[in-house]
């Protein structure tokens, strides 16, 4: 930030015949992490990553959030998956903080491990932050996590949310949306892709362990990650962030509409972005323009059979609609001027 | 008492009336009292009022053996209504005592024809629960039942028993928890009670 | 200080001693006593600086050890059976890691059918893990390996295994020596990781390792757990002369001069078949016995030494390999090259059967006749096994 604000002393800027230099620069303080030039780069680049991988994106807002939140003070635990395969191929490291992987199923217990003994040597300036993706989260160390909550173990945990178990080559976890298409979901049958279950709703078990902090944020909406790490990191005990990264190899879109993704999943009420703290939503995204879920979903190959015009195809578009429906009447997030 | 080998007791009871706890007062009384002793329960579940087991090994020298108690030396008998549920004595060394819970004497505990098949064998009955109702005033019986095995068999000293008591259960419990086994000590050392009450080699 | 304490009791009290920072259990029989006598002493504040966890597994008890040992704490749990197995996945990566965490396992068998009572199978179907495993013959040696493990697992950055039989040791109330906080302290310095979390030196543990050096990797565990075969004796000595009494090391002969018959067992049998031993001996027969008490890494030297004069061994084997045999067995086999030495599998105790002295006796006799077969099982119920024959075939 030095450098900019170095800079901006020394550059003088001609414009339109004027030495006159617009108001258009936000404060510093409320610029984002990844805008400063001196930002940690705790997660920097050179790592193994797909093109447009929401979860490679995700990571790095969060980690130098968290960085900037901490001073520097924070180790940070990783569950098996893509996140940790694509930074530690070793002898090679993207992270530039202290960073370890023990196994798939239990970074929230290494973590609250890591912040007991921390506790213990008086080091608690030292923040610890976990990270997993859905599968680690939300199936195979979704025991443990709930282990870590319920003891409010002081751990910020974050899941990059893919929908699937993407590093093993696409198969369905229980993150995965009904009708989606997986390697073990395949579009073919009566119900093709993924069926329809009850769901498991990982924010809001995480609401039911009445822990301190729980927040859901999207690569679509970049600041706002970055904000709510921020408010997450200075609190004690137990708190979850859930990220909606989509995966260009499992949802079959493009690279480069990674955002434009996740923005219509928030746009048409899949993925509702809110904050919640000491028992109540705090905060919501209100969608402003507000899409059917179609939107969304037509840029993803892994929905594709939902749009070949049969009838059973659309009664599904319509189931799929009526959850974004219900997140939306939920979480009161239609905008004023979107509300019939 | 022979010195080649230990001198065993097991102890018969319910879950919850402290006979694991008698096992190993017994063990530290021993030990109080200068000798090695080792004491362990029959291991599984833990229920309330289930048949429980636990035994006890007393030897001048350290016991290196692990092995469950098969021959006892004394078997002690804390529950009655044991008696008829499963076989208490098996095992039972000729010349081993046997100690029962009971305000009866031996002899209407209806157990003739099973002694008859153990010779040599000292039935004794002290009423442990009723001694323990008056110091404790809860029918535990396990202290006044170790009470009188010291007085019966000698497999511990008075005092080292009363120590080992005292160091398990602190304050007013500790003292009546010594009392009750002191009562017991003497109602089983006493002449008047000696005779009256003793089943002598085949009865 | 000399106590008749009941062995759970005991290790608790000398794993406080041993200052561990971050203490998490979750409870299986017949492991509770230890972790249920910690827990108290760090709520008294006896134990202090000390952190204990309940966690939701034995999965995440070590994991939870993980994290605290890669922070930098003396980290310690205890488990059994099914708990181990539970956790097997970490336990290979506390290895991998290199975490000097001491764990105790209260031996218990591994259903189904499911059976609370004791053998070894746990300890054996994590015997390649890469931990260091101990086995206690007795009370007095759980309490003194316990102190043993937590240097050894710090000087070799390996994790330690202490393998006590359950409700056999764990329940038993014993005369133990137990040690001072003085004489631990002197003899366990504190814990100085050589890898830690740490923002002033940021590293990355626990990344991805291909084909290229996966191998060397391993080929290093290899030699780093060999290492402990130099090591776990050297402490032996150490610590017999700092606190006056033997425990630990590799293998603990008995009255093994001449001996033509030997019999060879991990834990808390050894005790009764020392008395055996004694009683042959003492009618002129020419029997020993070899404690193993470091199981891995497999002391291959020490037994092959020990069994010098030995022509028949019978392994105790505490477990089943169904259709191999038993794994003490095969290892003491492969440790003896001589042909002319025959290593018999003798399967006992499994699920809590007693190994007694009669029936002892009887396999020495069937011995002196050579009539112990390769594989025998030790005082199998032959109507009951051969009923169930019938039923099979």
């Amino acid at each position: 930030m030095s450098d900019l604000e170095n800079g901006a002393a020394r550059v003088r800027f001609y414009q339109t015949g004027t030495f006159t230099v617009g108001n258009r620069l936000i404060d510093p303080a409320l610029r984002t992490v990844q805008a400063a030039p001196d930002r940690p780069n705790a997660l920097t680049s050179g790592h193994r990553a797909c093109q447009g991988c929401g979860q490679a994106l995700g990571a790095r807002y969060v980690l130098d959030a968290a960085m900037r939140a901490t001073g520097g003070r924070l180790v940070t635990v990783n569950a098996t998956g893509c996140l940790e395969v694509f930074t530690t191929a070793s002898p090679e490291s993207a992270w530039q903080v202290p960073w370890m992987h023990s196994v798939f199923g239990n970074a929230a217990p290494v973590a609250a491990g890591v912040a007991a003994a921390l506790a213990v040597k008086g080091k608690q300036d030292i923040r610890v932050l976990a990270q997993g993706g859905d599968g680690g989260t939300a199936d195979i160390g979704f025991g443990p996590l709930s282990g870590m909550f319920e003891r409010n173990d002081d751990v910020l945990y974050v899941c990059y949310d893919n929908q699937g178990y993407m590093n093993t080559g696409v198969q369905r976890s229980s993150a995965t949306p009904p009708t989606a298409r997986t390697a073990t979901t395949p579009a073919l049958g009566a119900e093709p892709g993924n069926t329809f279950g009850q769901g498991k709703n990982l924010p809001a078990l995480a609401m039911a362990h009445g822990i301190p902090y729980v927040a859901t944020a999207s690569v679509a909406d970049l600041h706002d990650l970055e904000a709510k790490i921020l408010r997450a990191i200075p609190m004690r005990g137990a708190r979850y962030v859930h990220v909606d990264v989509p995966c260009p190899l499992g949802w079959g879109h493009a690279g480069d509409e990674t955002i434009q993704v996740a923005r219509l999943a928030v746009e048409s009420g899949l993925f509702p972005l809110f904050e919640w703290q000491a028992g109540a939503i705090t905060g919501r995204t209100q969608i402003r323009r507000r899409v059917p879920v179609d939107a969304c979903l037509r840029l993803q190959r892994r929905f594709a059979h939902l749009f070949d015009g049969s009838e059973a195809s659309r009664a599904r578009l319509a189931r799929l609609q009526g959850i974004a429906d219900a997140n939306i009447e939920r979480f009161g997030l239609a905008a004023e001027e979107t509300r019939s | 008492m022979t010195t080649t080998r230990p001198f065993a007791i097991r102890i018969h009871g319910r879950g919850g009336q402290g006979v694991v706890t008698a096992a190993e007062l017994l063990s530290v009384a021993a030990y109080h009292g200068g000798r090695y002793a080792q004491a362990f329960p029959s291991f599984g579940s833990e229920r309330t009022g289930a048949p429980v087991v636990a035994f006890c090994r007393i030897d001048d020298r350290p016991i290196r053996s692990h092995e469950p108690i098969t021959a006892p030396d004394v078997v002690m008998v804390q529950d009655p209504t044991l008696l008829h549920a499963l076989n208490v004595f098996e095992g039972l060394l000729p010349n081993g005592f046997a100690l029962v819970n009971s305000q009866r004497g031996p002899q209407a505990l209806g157990l003739a024809p099973m002694l008859a098949r153990l010779p040599g064998i000292t039935l004794r009955t002290v009423p442990a629960t009723e001694i323990a109702r008056r110091h404790l005033g809860r029918p535990l019986p396990n202290t006044a039942m170790l009470g009188a095995l010291a007085a019966l068999t000698g497999a511990t000293a008075l005092a080292p028993l009363l120590d080992a008591i005292r160091d398990r259960f602190s304050g007013s419990v500790g003292e009546a928890n010594a009392a009750a086994a002191a009562e017991a000590f003497a109602w089983m050392g006493s002449d008047t009670n000696r005779p009256a009450s003793t089943v002598e080699a085949t009865c | 200080m000399l106590k008749q304490i009941e062995g759970s009791r005991a290790i608790a009290e000398t794993v406080a001693l041993c200052r561990p920072e971050v203490i998490c259990a979750y409870p299986i029989t017949p492991q509770t006593h230890i972790v249920e006598a910690l827990g108290e002493m760090v709520r008294t504040g006896e134990l202090a600086p000390c952190a204990f966890m309940n966690v939701d597994s034995e999965f995440s008890a070590l994991s939870v050890a993980v994290g605290a040992s890669v922070a930098g704490a003396r980290a310690y749990t205890a488990t059994a059976s099914q708990g181990l197995l539970y956790m097997a996945e970490v336990v290979y990566n506390a290895a991998g890691l290199g975490l000097p965490i001491v764990m105790t396992l209260a031996n218990r068998a591994i259903g189904a059918p499911i059976n609370i009572w004791n053998d070894h199978s746990d300890a054996m179907a994590l015997r390649d893990a890469g931990w260091i495993q101990l086995f206690a013959a007795d009370n007095q040696e759980a309490v003194d390996l316990h102190v043993q493990a937590f240097r050894i697992a710090e000087t070799l950055s390996l994790p330690v295994m202490v393998c006590v039989d359950g409700f056999v040791l764990t329940h038993a109330v014993e005369r133990v020596d137990l040690p001072s906080q003085a004489e631990v302290d002197a003899f366990l310095p504190a814990f100085k990781p050589v890898q830690v979390l740490d923002p002033d030196a940021p590293m990355t543990i626990g990344a991805l390792v291909g084909p290229e050096a996966f191998t060397e990797v391993r080929y290093l565990a290899h030699r780093k757990l060999s290492s402990a075969l130099e090591l776990v004796p050297q402490l032996a000595a150490e610590f017999q002369e700092r606190f006056g009494r033997g425990s630990g090391g590799l293998v603990h002969g008995y009255r093994l001069g001449d001996a033509e018959i030997v019999l060879v067992a991990l834990g808390s049998v050894n005790g009764t078949i020392q008395d055996v031993v004694d009683a042959w001996r003492a009618a002129g027969r020419r029997v020993g016995a070899l404690g193993i008490c470091t199981f891995r890494p497999f002391p291959a030297d020490a037994v092959r030494t020990a069994l010098e004069s030995a022509r028949q061994v019978l392994v105790i084997d505490r477990n089943l390999a169904p259709s191999s045999g038993g794994v003490l067995a095969t290892d003491v086999r492969a440790a003896l090259p001589d042909q002319n030495q025959q290593v018999r599998a003798v399967i006992a105790g499994l699920g809590g059967r007693a190994i007694t002295r009669p029936v002892l006796e009887r396999l020495l006799e069937q011995a002196t006749r050579g009539a112990v077969e390769p594989l025998h099982f030790l005082d199998l119920d032959r109507r009951l096994a051969d009923g169930g024959l019938e039923r099979i075939s």
